[in-house]
């Protein structure tokens, strides 16, 4: 029965990293960049969610809505000011230059809310309850995780359904595969960088807020850690692959929480990395990527 | 006034100058090929007329308006479609999402009547309609690369090196659905390294060496020139 829980906890937790993991493989999809500062656009949806509700009295919702807000305008002046001007450059100058944004954003979050960890409302209770119990205690599992599965569960199938059904979303698709030939058909390729930008971001708000309702202590620092979780999470599964984040996001949390419950704490990290040096071994392109081939 | 009107572009790869002073025009209804070696600045003009590259001087005008400067993605809008070299199909999104993507351009009623009318110019393309592009033969890339400029509903119709890669009878096939996309109303710019073929279905073509044109003629007259025949006809 322990290890039911253990697994629903993972599970949770990697449906937080899988909707992390989201951004960062839709943004290297289709701009060939990583986002090192996409773990921080987190920490600041989580901080406007908070402060909303403590400080302004928002219901939860709304603070949750106006989080993703921020987020997604945050995401693409992000996008505009940093990374639109070096569109030509080397992948090396677009790398540092979105670890700098990563710092920028720790920094202005600890100058204009300090160091000092903030601790995350309980959204998730009903009736006084935070979770269920079952079986005579022997399973209890949070709202927070529950909500956190389903939130998951959505948004992939939504995302889904954008890029397969809609006009946008194949053009996205199409922006990814071939930035020249998607110009031809009449496609803006600026606008569907920022449209990217502002998806991964609106779900980094909403990745911020269930986060911080699992594990509610936040500080300027929150975001780091997660983020650099949801990139391993989105390269295990095959960056560049929507359903290859699902995998990743979910794996990484399952053997995260496993290794945290059944050999060491401490060590829960070193196995993770050491599960994905493996994958990569074997498979290059992570489990569900593709491995590029040149046609000529 | 002609549909393409393009006045001593020069464009440059970084230090390299690919395109020389060049000028050219196309009249509506006609096939005008561009040919010359690998090298000549064939593909170099196409991409600047279609907005990929930008020229430093001069202008090119179509349809009475100036569009040197214009981002790609607005050109298309004016009626101008470009077939890459190279195919360059989406590999990864079905030959029916690929020809979405053609139509890009247009409101989203005319997109299944388009569809079928490229299905019915490439009868092959309907048999694979659920494929993803990856899976096609060259020649059949060719075809949906074809089908899927042809959905932006051009007045121009730019096509770089169709002939590239392929078997010479489907060559001979490319060639003759240019020839009747002609008859049908769509202007043709062709670029092609198989001289032979493009003079044979022209109306004029244009002879570039190392970014300059060197001669001009009609199909026929540079069939029959001297210096052509040696350098581009193998005689």
């Amino acid at each position: 029965m322990s290890f039911l829980n253990h697994l629903i906890n993972g599970i949770s937790l990697g449906s937080v990293y899988a909707i992390i993991a989201l951004g960062y493989t839709m943004v290297y999809g289709i701009a060939k960049m990583l986002n090192f500062a996409h773990g921080d656009v987190i920490m600041v949806g989580a901080y406007v969610c908070f402060f909303a509700s403590s400080s302004f009295g928002l219901p939860p919702i709304l603070g949750v809505i106006l989080a993703m807000v921020v987020c997604t305008v945050l995401g693409v002046v992000i996008e505009r000011l940093a990374y639109k001007p070096l569109r030509q450059a080397t992948s090396l100058a677009v790398l540092i230059t979105a670890i700098g944004m990563s710092y920028f954003l720790q920094n202005a979050a600890q100058l204009l809310w300090t160091s000092n960890p903030k601790i995350f409302p309980t959204f998730f209770s009903f009736g006084g309850q935070t979770g269920v119990s079952l079986f005579d205690g022997g399973l209890n599992i949070s709202y927070a995780a529950l909500v956190t599965i389903i939130v998951c569960i959505v948004i992939m199938v939504a995302l889904t359904l954008f890029t397969s059904k809609t006009k946008m979303g194949k053009a996205m698709r199409a922006c990814s595969e071939d930035k020249a030939a998607a110009q031809l058909m009449g496609i803006n390729v600026n606008t569907t960088i920022s449209m990217t930008f502002a998806i991964g971001s609106c779900l980094a708000a909403v990745a911020g807020v269930l986060l911080c309702s699992a594990y509610p202590t936040l500080q300027p620092t929150t975001g780091s850690m997660p983020g650099i979780k949801a990139f391993t999470a989105a390269v295990f599964g095959g960056i560049g692959s929507i359903p290859g984040a699902l995998v990743g996001g979910l794996l990484l949390g399952i053997i995260e929480i496993l290794a945290k419950a059944y050999i060491s704490t401490q060590l829960s990290d070193a196995i993770v990395f050491a599960v994905l040096i493996i994958v990569l071994l074997v498979k290059p392109a992570g489990l569900l990527g593709k491995m590029i081939r040149e046609k000529v | 006034m002609s549909m393409l009107n393009v006045e001593g572009i020069n464009v440059y790869y970084g230090a390299i100058h690919a395109v020389k002073d060049i000028s050219f025009h196309v009249d509506e209804g006609e096939i005008v090929t561009l040919i010359g070696a690998n090298g000549a600045g064939k593909s170099t003009i196409l991409k600047t007329v279609s907005g990929l590259l930008h020229s430093r001087t001069g202008s090119i005008t179509f349809l009475d308006h100036g569009i040197a400067g214009v981002p790609a993605h607005k050109i298309v809008y004016q009626g101008l479609a470009q077939v890459p070299e190279g195919r360059q199909v989406f590999l990864q999104m079905t030959v029916e999402e690929n020809l979405e993507m053609g139509a890009f351009t247009r409101p989203n009623s005319e997109v299944s009547g388009g569809i079928a009318r490229v299905y019915e110019q490439f009868p092959r393309l309907k048999e694979r309609r659920r494929q993803v592009a990856g899976t096609l033969s060259g020649g059949e890339q060719q075809m949906l690369a074809m089908g899927r400029a042809l959905m932006s509903k051009p007045r121009l119709m730019m096509l770089d090196e169709p002939s590239m890669g392929l078997a010479p009878i489907l060559v001979e096939q490319i060639f003759d659905i240019i020839k009747a996309l002609n008859q049908d109303g769509t202007t043709i710019l062709l670029v092609e390294q198989n001289a032979r073929m493009a003079l044979s279905i022209a109306h004029r073509g244009y002879v570039l060496e190392t970014g300059h044109i060197v001669t001009t003629g009609t199909g026929a007259e540079l069939l029959a020139d001297e210096s052509v025949k040696r350098a581009y006809l193998g005689g």
